[in-house]
């Protein structure tokens, strides 16, 4: 059984931080390897991405970009017959290129900020979570 | 639309409270109410409440004895959060892989 964890992708690329910025942030790009949209980089912009219709769903995701730093972080909530959740990008550059890294979390971070701080945040609760799936197997 | 089970998971375990009882449960096995009210820092019926929330989402059980109720991590209340985890990994590779083939396509 895929850890929950299984959500994070991190990889190298052999590209430069502002090239992959690009394929992240212009809307026709962004439609070429993941999906149809009306993306702008404008931290509160509210868009859509449109994946094909389904039975009983329309295909559309309703997301808010959250965080714009360029060439850096990329951040929107990503929600889904009524799931919320937050996808993160971070570029961090590298001798040979970028390391790409992408979180998609079942939750928005703030709804951990309401409780003890980050004692109970999403982070711990994977933890959490992985022990008791591995011992679901 | 009726909830999808990963919905109702998601949904229960997305209060933080919620998530403590269930985790606390995970970890240390059953334990009353009272045992989780003395500790959780939110009153009794609030506890009762949580706790009925994550029963009706599959993730704990209870059982009577006496005038207690006791209650129990279900583990495997967590297989629809973990299947669409696992259905989501899945399309961000594959995404992954044409953002990678895009990035070759596109001018430096």
């Amino acid at each position: 059984m895929t850890a929950p964890s299984s959500l994070v992708i991190e990889k190298e690329l052999p590209h430069a931080p502002e090239k992959i910025w690009r394929a992240l942030t212009q809307g026709a790009l962004l439609k070429e390897w993941l999906l149809d949209n009306d993306f702008q980089p404008i931290v509160g912009h509210k868009f859509h991405f449109r994946s094909p219709a389904m039975p009983k769903w329309d295909g559309l995701i309703d997301s808010e970009v959250l965080v714009v730093e360029p060439t850096t972080q990329l951040s929107y909530s990503w929600s889904a017959l009524g799931l919320e959740s937050v996808v993160v990008w971070t570029l961090v550059a590298t001798s040979s290129g970028t390391l790409l890294r992408m979180e998609h979390s079942g939750f928005r971070p703030d709804q951990d900020a309401a409780y003890n701080g980050a004692n109970y945040g999403w982070q711990k609760f994977i933890g959490a979570l992985e022990r008791v799936v591995a011992g679901l197997a | 639309m009726r909830a999808a089970p990963h919905q109702v998971v998601f949904k229960s375990l997305a209060d933080p409270t919620r998530r403590a009882l269930f985790e606390r449960l995970s970890r240390d096995g059953e334990q009353t109410v009272r045992m989780l009210t003395d500790t959780s820092g939110v009153s009794q019926p609030a506890v009762s409440k949580h706790l009925g929330v994550l029963k009706h989402a599959g993730l704990v059980r209870s059982r009577h004895r006496g005038r207690e109720t006791h209650y129990t991590a279900r583990p495997r209340g967590l297989a629809p959060l973990v299947d669409w985890m696992s259905d989501y990994s899945r399309f961000w590779q594959d995404r992954f892989d044409r953002l990678e083939d895009l990035l070759k396509r596109m001018d430096p």
